[in-house]
C-alpha cells in the first residue's frame, strides 16, 4: 500500500500496528455493520501520518473493502495520507496536524460520560505530538474532570521528524509528568500482544482517572534495516526493499 | 438560557472569562457547562469532541482569544468535521479599546470568513445578536458569532425578522447605500439620518451576515442606488469591504463608485475608548460624513 502509494511515514506505522491488531481484534467494542452506533468504543489516531496502518486496519476489521486500500494517495482517492474521515467508515476523526486529537478524544468521552453511555475513546499520540502544547492542556482537562473512560496510547518509539526525541525536546520523565497531571499511567512493551491486551482490558487503570498507556515501541519494528532509524519517517522502500522485508515480515 | 431550556443537548464552554454573565446558565445546567480554563486549544477541540457526539456546542471567550489561538483547532476539528459549534467572542472590533492590541479583535472577520463551511455573523444591535443567537444554535454547523460588549445602541425598534444570510434594510433610499455590519449600524443609520436632513436618501443595510454574504442585497444597491460605502469596526482588507468588492467585481457592476471604510491597514498603536479609537481611524459619524463628500459630489447628490 505504502509502497504503490510511493508515500512516507512506513516507520511510523510499523511503531504502532502491534497495538492497533490488538485494539481492533480484541479491544474495541465497534460494530462494522453500524459505524455510527451511538455506544460505539472510539478510536482517534492522533498521530495520523500513520493512517495506513489504521486503514488496513479498518479494511481487516470489514468497515470497508480491502481495495479501497489501493486508492491510499492517488489522486481522487478515498484515502488521504493523513487520516481522513470523510466518506471512511471507522475513522472517528480526521488528524494529521499534531496535538489535536487528545482533545477531541476527551470531548467525546466527556459528552458519553454525561450522557451515561458506556463507551471508551482510546487516542493514540506521537511522542513527537507531546512537544504539542495543546496536548497538554487535554492532558490537565482530563482528569480535572475524572474522565475515566479515556484512554491516551502513546507510541512511544523515541524517535521524532528530525531526530530522537533525547536530542530534540526531551520528554522524560516521561510517566512520571503524566502520572503527576493526574493520569493512571502504565508502560509496556508495545510490541508484546499480550502486554497490549491485558493494559487496554483494565480501563480505567484507576478509578477516577483517565488511562495513560506508554507504549515502549520501535520506530520500523520488523523490518531489521528500518528499525529504529529516523530515515524511515520518510522514504518509501524501493523494490528491493520491499522485496527484503517482506521476506522478514513473513519469516517471523 | 431560554434556548438550552428548551434543548437539552446545547453545551456552553467558556475560556475562563464570563464573570458576572454565565452564572446563571451554570448553576440551572451544571452538566453542560465547563470552564475550560485558560486553554482555548483545549477548548476548541473539546468542543468538537462533544458536537461529534450529537450536541450544540458554544465556546465562549473575548476578543481573540477564541479564535486566533485556536484557529487551526477551528478549521480542522470543527470546520474539517462540520462539528456543531458556535464560537462566541464578546469584544469585537475596539470594544476593550483601552486595553491595547492583544484585545483589538480587528481581523477576525476575514480570517474566519476564509475558512470552509464557517458562518460568520456579526449583528447589528441587541436585537440582531438575540435573534442571530437564537439562529446560530438552530443552525446545524460552524458558526463565528462577533458580539460587541453588551450595552450596544439598539437600531431597531422591536424583534427583527432575523434570517442567516440575508441582510436587513434598515433605511430606505436611493442616493447612496450604506452596508455596515456588526455595531457600526448605529453610527450608519446616524449617518443616513443626517445625510437625510440634507434631502439625501440613503439606503442602510445591516449585513449581519458576513459569509454567507447576500449577494442579492448588494447588487440591488448597485442597481438601484448610485453608490455604495462599506462600514465595518474592522481592517479594510478581507472582511465586509471586500466581500461587497468581490461581489462586485464579478458580478460586473464595477460602474457603481465603490469605498471601503474601516480601519486601515496596521495596528491601533494608542489606547483608548472605542469611540477614541473609531475616530481616529474614521469611523465616528463626523468623519464618515466628511469622507463621503467626494463621493456625493461625484454622484452629483451633494
Amino acid at each position: 500500500m505504502i509502497c504503490r502509494a510511493k508515500s512516507s511515514h512506513i516507520g511510523s506505522v510499523f511503531s504502532t500496528v502491534d497495538i492497533l491488531a490488538v485494539l481492533y481484534d480484541k479491544i474495541l467494542r465497534v460494530d462494522p455493520a453500524q459505524p455510527d452506533w451511538p455506544d460505539r468504543d472510539r478510536f482517534i489516531l492522533s498521530k495520523g501520518h500513520a493512517c495506513a496502518g489504521l486503514y488496513a486496519a479498518l479494511a481487516e476489521r470489514g468497515f470497508f473493502p480491502a481495495t479501497w486500500l489501493e486508492e491510499f494517495f492517488a489522486n481522487g482517492g478515498r484515502l488521504a495520507g493523513h487520516a481522513t474521515h470523510w466518506g471512511v467508515p471507522g475513522v472517528e476523526a480526521s488528524t494529521g496536524s499534531l496535538g489535536h486529537g487528545l482533545s477531541l478524544g476527551a470531548g467525546m468521552a466527556l459528552a458519553g460520560k454525561r450522557d451515561g453511555l458506556s463507551y471508551r475513546v482510546f487516542v493514540m499520540l506521537s511522542d513527537g505530538e507531546c512537544d504539542e502544547g495543546s496536548t497538554w492542556e487535554a492532558a490537565l482537562f482530563a482528569p480535572h474532570h475524572g474522565i475515566e473512560n479515556l484512554v491516551a496510547i502513546v507510541d512511544y518509539n523515541k524517535i521524532q521528524s528530525f531526530g530522537r526525541v533525547d536530542d530534540v525536546l526531551g520528554l522524560s520523565p516521561f510517566a512520571a509528568k503524566w502520572e503527576s497531571f493526574g493520569w493512571g499511567v502504565c508502560e509496556i512493551d508495545g510490541h508484546d500482544h499480550p502486554q497490549i491486551e491485558l493494559a487496554l482490558s483494565q480501563i480505567p487503570l484507576m478509578r477516577g482517572k483517565p488511562t495513560c498507556v506508554i507504549a515502549n515501541t520501535v520506530k520500523g519494528k520488523g523490518v531489521s534495516f528500518m528499525e529504529d532509524k529516523v530515515l524511515w519517517h520518510y522514504r518509501c522502500p524501493d523494490a528491493e526493499e520491499r522485496r527484503l522485508a517482506f521476506a522478514e515480515l513473513e519469516g517471523k | 438560557m431560554e434556548l438550552a431550556a428548551r434543548d437539552d443537548r446545547i453545551y456552553l464552554l467558556v475560556g475562563d472569562l464570563g464573570f458576572g454573565v454565565v452564572e446563571p446558565f451554570i448553576q440551572k445546567f451544571p452538566d453542560r457547562f465547563l470552564n475550560m480554563g485558560v486553554a482555548e486549544q483545549n477548548m476548541t477541540g473539546v468542543a468538537a469532541g462533544i458536537a461529534l457526539t450529537g450536541k450544540t456546542v458554544f465556546t465562549y471567550s473575548i476578543a481573540n482569544f477564541p479564535i486566533l489561538r485556536c484557529l487551526e483547532q477551528i478549521r480542522n476539528d470543527v470546520c474539517y468535521h462540520k462539528a456543531n459549534v458556535k464560537i462566541v467572542s464578546v469584544g469585537g472590533g475596539f470594544s476593550y479599546g483601552a486595553l491595547g492590541m492583544s484585545h483589538h479583535a480587528t481581523e477576525d472577520l476575514a480570517i474566519l470568513r476564509a475558512l470552509p463551511e464557517m458562518t460568520v455573523i456579526a449583528p447589528g444591535d441587541p436585537f440582531e445578536a438575540q435573534a442571530a443567537t437564537r439562529a446560530a444554535a438552530e443552525y446545524d454547523g460552524p458558526c463565528y458569532l462577533r458580539l460587541g460588549r453588551a450595552g450596544e445602541p439598539l437600531v431597531h425598534a422591536s424583534k427583527v425578522n432575523f434570517r442567516i444570510g440575508q441582510a436587513i434594510r434598515v433605511r430606505e433610499g436611493d442616493a447612496l447605500t450604506l452596508i455596515s455590519t456588526g455595531a457600526m449600524l448605529r453610527t450608519a443609520v446616524d449617518v443616513a439620518d443626517a445625510l437625510a436632513a440634507k434631502r439625501i436618501s440613503v439606503r442602510v443595510l445591516s449585513m449581519h451576515t458576513l459569509k454567507p454574504l447576500d449577494t442579492d442585497a448588494v447588487l440591488a444597491a448597485a442597481q438601484e442606488t448610485r453608490a455604495i460605502v462599506t462600514i465595518e469596526e474592522h481592517s479594510i482588507s478581507g472582511g465586509l469591504g471586500g466581500a461587497v468588492a468581490e461581489c462586485l467585481a464579478e458580478s460586473g457592476e464595477l460602474r457603481v463608485p465603490f469605498k471601503r471604510l474601516g480601519i486601515p491597514a496596521g495596528f491601533s498603536a494608542p489606547p483608548g475608548t472605542q469611540e477614541y479609537l473609531r475616530d481616529l481611524c474614521g469611523l465616528s459619524q463626523n468623519s464618515i460624513l466628511r469622507s463621503l463628500e467626494p463621493l456625493l459630489e461625484a454622484v452629483h447628490v451633494s
